[in-house]
């Protein structure tokens, strides 16, 4: 860029400038704002609606606004290059019959310092702006861990836990009896918090219409929020390549009204109450390997055995 | 070097290079356990029949358990875990229990669903639930997340001396039996065990449960 013939004409070049030849770098300039301005309103009005993850839920919504917001700051850059490219190819191109030398190139502090400092000015906006969005309810939907920075107040959300298990992901609703389930349904316009852990492998819970993407972590228990704010499906998938079948380990949920949510919880509730009676106590994260009725079981029988886990102390015997 | 030579040596080296192709392709995606075909329906329904076992003494992995499907054709035991259906048809399944106890990972997995009735039968008896955290009595599963199918295979008692030489054709064993339809859209299903019973690997679920033709595989379902 500091090397552009029609930014800084010096020398040589600032003796053909001062005879008739135009100014480049007004000229550039001029097409890049036009460019960029319009770029930015196409961004921001007609492509930016329809910009992943849509705006289904809160956090999908702010996930949206978040990735217009850059694409608004990265498309004038992106101008800047690529109609400086076909600028010098079109007007700076050699000719037919010109065998003479370009001019010589110099550098020049002043576009040099502009571009380091607006560039620099960008990238530190865009880190401030990210690290921003991810303390408030923007970011609320990428899992945080067992304390999450930003939860919603004077609210009560529904709470709902995600267990990844190879290969399938069911769902625990502890305010309903801790019933689980392999379907997930959520209310509108009510706060969710999803408590995802994993009994197995790592897995990665992403509901993508919901703008939630969490690691499924085995003993931990990682939170992420969201409120569902339109009706409809949602797809759910696993991020995280978690064994053989890890690409058929999808499902569709659902966002529902309030009343319908409400009765396919208690219809659920009461179907499943045979299997949730056996269920382990409600908890952020579970020790399956340990079924501490099994090692009574086992020792009724007087077996040994695994002594209450799976496998005895020396399996694994590989990694 | 002359040019015949060399030529003779890119030959030489562009037949290797295709060979090994050629071997990876037919031997890793080409290969692998054959598909036992029960697309002939008789009254609208077919007959599947397997078995689980505690080892497989006719592979390579004479430790890892393993499932068997009994061939329509032949009604010998077979060493896969592929098997062809009809869509829209009605699959009437036994399995033989032959493997010992190991609980579940996730007790929800206790639940029979996707059967007729969201029932199961074990020797002759009804349930829909079997308790694998109440005592040592799951040995592995079926299940067919696509089709919400899922059915805990009780196991043998706890002090039974397990057939040692599979396929088992003798010693003590559950015989479960259930019924689910198959869609009608023809697709591939992939159908696993539940139970970790990987004995050796990390949780008890590498080895067999993730190599197809021992405790996970494909149901193709066509039309």
């Amino acid at each position: 860029m500091a090397a552009a013939a029609g930014d800084a004409p010096s020398g040589a070049q600032a003796s053909e400038s001062n005879h008739g030849e135009p100014n480049h770098g007004l000229r550039i300039f001029l097409i890049w704002l036009v460019v960029s301005v319009v770029a930015d309103v196409l961004i921001w009005v007609v492509w930016g609606p329809h910009l992943p993850p849509g705006d289904m839920a809160t956090a999908s919504n702010g996930q949206q606004f978040d990735i217009k917001v850059m694409a608004v700051m990265a498309a004038p850059v992106m101008a800047l290059v690529l109609i400086y490219f076909g600028y010098a190819l079109t007007v700076w191109r050699q000719r037919d019959g010109d065998e003479e030398d370009g001019p010589p190139l110099h550098g020049h502090a002043r576009v040099q310092a502009t571009w380091i400092t607006v560039t620099s000015v960008i990238v530190l906006f865009l880190f401030a702006f990210g690290t921003y969005e991810l303390t408030t309810a923007q970011g609320a939907g990428a899992g945080e861990g067992p304390s999450p920075i930003w939860k919603p107040n004077g609210t009560k959300p529904l709470q709902v836990q995600v267990i990844g298990q190879q290969w399938r992901f069911t769902f625990r609703y502890p305010q309903f009896g801790g019933f689980e389930t392999t379907e997930l349904m959520l209310p509108q316009n009510r706060w969710v918090e999803f408590h995802v852990t994993s009994l197995d492998v790592i897995h990665s819970f992403w509901a993508y219409q919901l703008g939630v993407k969490a690691d499924a972590n085995p003993g931990v228990d990682n939170v992420a929020f969201t409120k569902p704010t339109q009706l409809g499906q949602v797809t759910v998938r696993c991020a995280e390549l978690c064994g053989l079948w890890h690409g058929a380990m999808f499902d569709y949920g659902h966002v529902v009204s309030p009343a319908a949510f409400a009765s396919w919880a208690s219809s659920t509730r009461t179907q499943l109450a045979s299997v949730t009676k056996i269920l382990p106590p409600y908890a952020t994260t579970y020790d399956p390997t340990l079924v501490p009725n099994i090692n009574k079981a086992m020792a009724k029988a007087g077996i040994a055995g695994a002594n209450g886990y799976y496998y005895p102390p020396q399996d694994p015997e590989q990694p | 070097m002359s040019l015949p030579v060399r030529v003779a040596t890119l030959v030489a080296a562009f037949v290797v290079v295709v060979a090994g192709a050629s071997f990876l392709v037919i031997h890793y995606l080409l290969g692998g356990p054959p598909v036992e075909d029960f697309t002939t329906a008789t009254a609208g329904h077919v007959n599947v029949t397997m078995q689980e076992d505690a080892q497989n003494t006719v592979t390579s992995k004479p430790d890892w358990v393993s499932y068997f499907i009994k061939s329509p054709s032949t009604s010998q035991w077979v060493h896969t875990t592929l098997f062809k259906v009809p869509a829209g048809t009605r699959v009437n399944m036994t399995i033989l229990g032959y493997d010992g106890c190991t609980p579940l990972r996730n007790p929800v997995w206790s639940k029979v669903t996707g059967t007729d009735g969201n029932v199961v039968t074990v020797d002759g008896k009804s349930t829909s639930v079997i308790n694998s955290w109440s005592g040592c009595n799951v040995g592995h599963t079926f299940s067919i997340p696509g089709i919400g199918l899922n059915v805990p295979m009780a196991s043998p008692p706890l002090t039974a001396t397990l057939c040692g030489t599979s396929p088992c054709t003798t010693g003590p064993h559950t015989v479960v039996k259930f019924s689910f339809t198959t869609p009608k859209t023809p697709g591939d299903y992939f159908w696993q065990c539940r139970v970790p019973c990987g004995g050796g690997f990390l949780d008890g679920f590498g080895g067999p449960m993730q190599t197809i033709g021992y405790m996970t595989g494909n149901m193709e379902v066509v039309s």
